[in-house]
């Protein structure tokens, strides 16, 4: 589910970004990590355990094909759903920065599609309710499946919902929506059961090590069901506002509405301004209208780009061995 | 290799190409890491089908890889996992996209292109980020991501993790493999061993936290981590680097550099 960098526009980059950063400063401020020392190593520690643990390879019964552990579930169980986050977002990092799964411009959308419903959702909406009462290792196999089926169907969704409004695939929504969901329905399935599998054994062995199992716990990280909801309820009224306007203005589909108004795809625009416009985009457009319509411009258009990215390259690695040979008769 | 011993392999790999005593290498790593943000959202702020103006960005990898000495083949292999997504998600791209266009006197689907600038979208931006953390290593990248007020916690925990996923790696290295040989000729981990075989190594990794924080706490550890051992100074050769890269990413995105050159160039031929 790694979005990669190519798949998103900077203005939808932008926009997770600045949400995932809302998220991780509230979940700063409500871990409290200046007042306790030792929960940063605890979560450092935690995050190397989930990126080991999901190099594993869980055998699925009567299919022969494997499924690996859900971290964000497994970690807002364990810590809790604000240093969960926290930690998430370093295992993300680590995987972007050094294995290329996913981008680092893309990182906010993976932080938003994967760390934050997987902990927020997944710790506060699932896990939290389901043991208010106790826990017991049905409620933790209950628990585990619906919150990874669940936050994953939330996680695939955005991911469709990001590529929309970042006007990449020609594919239609409704196609694209249609292939992720049922996909990650069974991943969400199987990720579940193999992280009901741990925790249920962890219950076993160290129960204290539960999120919500001391009841002291529970007293101080009490954040009721209702005001969640209602932050949520906004957040996703609020990132759908957003999203929308960015999709929006993608030319495709303001193309499609001018032309189901006035009958042609483009406007028609007078003025001295508008000529100027015109002029400078002409000369700036490589493509324009997306044709090389005639077709001797044509061949000229792509012999042009073909040997200017010859010269660009061959300009290129000359310039950087002359910087090379410059710098090591400095040196000698 | 297993696959835990390749990605051990990877890191200590990536961690000796970010050691070495390169020009690229001491660079300060603010520079580097603002330049490659900057690049990759240049790289996909680009037309779905300006094939020619994306072509251009292709001179910052090139001379970044000839400068720092890297091995282009090594970071081909990282987009084993970038380039069968963008693939799913540009193939069908050129069967949806009904306009035409004529490409050295071919007429074709206008979703070729869409699909090529996003292949090579999706291989520049990886490209970069390996460049980033080929020439940077992940304490110099710790100091630039304080300096840009990321929270230290966000920081220290990162930098935690990274530093202790070769040795739970390795642990799982030696559960896996002291299970697969008491269960010969069997593809993962049985699903009666789930729980007990991750919840172990779990427990471990729990009781391993408790005497990080001792031995941290022993050497002074009071909430506040040094990434580095001194400060790295802003020297003038940053600064023109940047400048440098700055202005010519700029001038690629803003003006159709590719195309003039060609016509330039090509007139002259022709």
């Amino acid at each position: 589910m790694h979005m990669a960098d190519a798949l998103v526009a900077p203005a939808v980059a932008g926009t997770m970004y600045v949400c995932s950063a809302a998220a991780a400063a509230y979940s700063v401020k409500k871990v409290r990590l200046d007042a306790d020392t030792k929960k940063v190593p605890v979560m450092g520690i935690m995050g190397a355990f989930v990126f080991a643990t999901q190099m594993i390879n869980f055998t699925i019964p009567g299919t022969g094909s494997s499924g690996h552990l859900c971290g964000g579930m497994l970690l807002s169980a364990l810590l809790g759903p604000y240093a969960g986050f926290l930690t998430m977002i370093g295992v993300l990092l680590i995987q972007c920065l050094l294995f290329a799964d996913g981008g680092l411009l893309a990182l906010g959308c993976n932080v938003w599609n994967m760390a934050f419903y997987g902990c927020f959702v997944g710790a506060l909406l699932i896990w939290k309710p389901i043991m208010k009462s106790g826990m017991s290792r049905m409620k933790i196999i209950i628990a585990s499946v619906l919150g990874c089926v669940l936050t994953l169907q939330l996680g695939a969704f955005s991911v469709s919902l990001e590529t929309l409004a970042s006007g990449i695939t020609e594919l239609p929504f409704t196609a694209f929506v249609a292939t992720m969901q049922p996909i990650h329905l069974a991943i969400g399935f199987v990720e579940g059961l193999i992280t009901a599998a741990v925790l249920v054994f962890v219950h076993e062995a160290r129960p204290e090590l539960l999120f919500g199992a001391s009841e002291t716990e529970q007293k101080e990280g009490r954040f009721s069901f209702k005001k969640t909801l209602v932050i949520l309820a906004v957040a996703a009224a609020l990132i759908g506002g957003l999203l929308s306007l960015v999709a929006s203005s993608n030319p495709d589909g303001l193309e499609w509405s001018i032309e189901r108004i006035t009958g042609s795809a483009e406007l028609e625009a007078a003025g001295g301004v508008y000529q100027t416009a015109g002029s400078i985009q002409e000369f700036t457009s490589l493509l324009p209208d997306y044709a090389f319509k005639g077709s001797e411009s044509a061949l000229g258009t792509t012999f042009s780009g073909i040997v200017g990215c010859l010269v660009v390259v061959a300009v290129c690695v000359v310039a950087c061995r002359l910087f090379k040979f410059f710098r090591k008769k400095k040196t000698v | 290799m297993s696959k835990i011993g390749n990605a051990i392999y990877e890191i200590h790999y990536m961690d000796t190409l970010a050691a070495r005593n390169q020009w690229v290498n001491r660079i300060h790593p603010l520079v580097k890491f603002v330049l490659t943000i900057g690049y990759i959202m240049t790289v996909v702020s680009f037309q779905k089908y300006d094939v020619i103006g994306l072509a251009g960005m292709v001179v910052y990898p090139i001379a970044v890889f000839m400068l720092s000495e890297l091995s282009f083949w090594d970071s081909i292999r990282r987009l084993r996992l970038v380039l069968p997504l963008v693939c799913f998600v540009g193939i069908l791209n050129p069967f949806f996209d009904k306009n035409r266009v004529l490409i050295a006197g071919i007429q074709m689907s206008a979703g070729v292109l869409s699909m090529i600038t996003l292949i090579m979208k999706g291989v520049f931006s990886v490209l970069a980020s390996y460049l980033l953390i080929a020439t940077t290593s992940v304490e110099k990248l710790c100091y630039a991501f304080r300096l840009l007020h990321i929270p230290k916690a966000v920081v220290t925990q990162f930098m935690l993790t990274y530093r202790y996923i070769t040795v739970l790696l390795g642990e799982a290295n030696r559960i896996t493999q002291a299970y697969a040989l008491r269960a010969p000729n069997q593809k993962g981990v049985h699903f009666k061993v789930w729980g007990s075989l991750a919840g172990q190594l779990l427990l471990r990794s729990m009781d391993r936290a408790e005497d990080v924080y001792e031995s941290m706490l022993l050497r002074g550890y009071q909430g506040d981590y040094r990434y580095m051992q001194e400060r790295i100074a802003l020297r003038w050769q940053d600064i023109v680097y940047f400048v440098f890269w700055a202005g010519l990413i700029v001038l690629f995105r803003l003006c159709p550099v590719i195309l003039l050159i060609g016509s330039l160039t090509g007139g002259i031929f022709a």
